[in-house]
């Protein structure tokens, strides 16, 4: 068995039964996120230059923090990237998460969600190597069958 | 063809499972680095490649003249929630049950 190395660009990519419509408020809706984004709930008004933040659904502690770099609904989403759940990650200077959303045949979207800049940041590309596909499997099962996995 | 019928069909070949396993070891090459690994021609190599892309197994980017090739986990993901959690859990959970109650006798 070998072991992953530390990627410093990682790329995920999902079809999802929805319109980019859906995939975009998937992602950048609250009521959502908390759904599928262990439990969190991400906070912006999405526009270029807003602040990005990722709180626990009772506010009670901040996940995640950033900027949105690029915003252009419902195709792309650019934002930086820093885990603040974890005193390792949390030190580790900011990254950058990439979603881009594109149709891909009739009622069918493609989901690419790339998280890069990762080379001063090793903590991080551990620590999140396994979380985006959990993410993402979440929020494809919650937009094509309206239920968080698990449930 | 559905999602799942995809994804299992794509594993179904071991071809396509080294593929992954190059992958997994390190991720982001292009076609000729995934190519000098196999015995095989590079069409073969692109041909199993789009079928790993179609079922969400491998996800692509650009940079520069080469497509880099990335291992997306995604639907692996999806797999063990459908039908390995579904099936294992009972019966985790019975041994987990049968293991506390023989350590609470014994402690």
């Amino acid at each position: 068995m070998t072991t992953m190395t530390e990627q410093t660009t990682q790329v995920y990519s999902v079809f999802i039964r929805a319109t980019p419509q859906q995939v975009w408020d998937g992602i950048t809706k609250p009521e959502f996120t908390a759904r599928y984004f262990y439990g969190s709930v991400l906070d912006s008004t999405w526009e270029k230059g807003a602040s990005f933040t990722g709180w626990a659904e009772d506010r009670s502690q901040q996940y995640v923090d950033g900027e949105v770099l690029e915003s252009d609904p419902p195709h792309k989403l650019v934002t930086t990237w820093r885990a603040l759940y974890d005193p390792e990650t949390a030190a580790e200077p900011f990254s950058r998460v990439t979603w881009e959303i594109e149709a891909a045949g009739e009622h069918v979207t493609k989901l690419t969600v790339v998280h890069d800049e990762l080379e001063a940041a090793p903590k991080t590309a551990a620590n999140v190597a396994g979380g985006w596909s959990y993410i993402l499997s979440g929020l494809k099962t919650l937009l094509e069958t309206g239920e968080p996995l698990g449930n | 063809m559905d999602d799942d019928d995809r994804v299992f069909r794509a594993l179904a070949d071991p071809t396509r499972r080294h593929l992954l396993d190059l992958l997994y070891e390190r991720d982001g090459r292009s076609l000729t680095e995934l190519e000098s690994g196999l015995e095989m021609t590079r069409f073969g190599v692109m041909k199993h490649l789009r079928v790993l892309e179609a079922a969400g197994l491998v996800a692509t980017r650009r940079s520069g003249r080469e497509k880099l090739h990335f291992l997306s986990p995604v639907p692996i993901r999806l797999i063990h929630d459908r039908w390995i959690d579904k099936y294992t859990e009972r019966r985790v959970s019975a041994l987990a049950d049968l293991k506390t109650t023989l350590e609470e006798k014994t402690a």
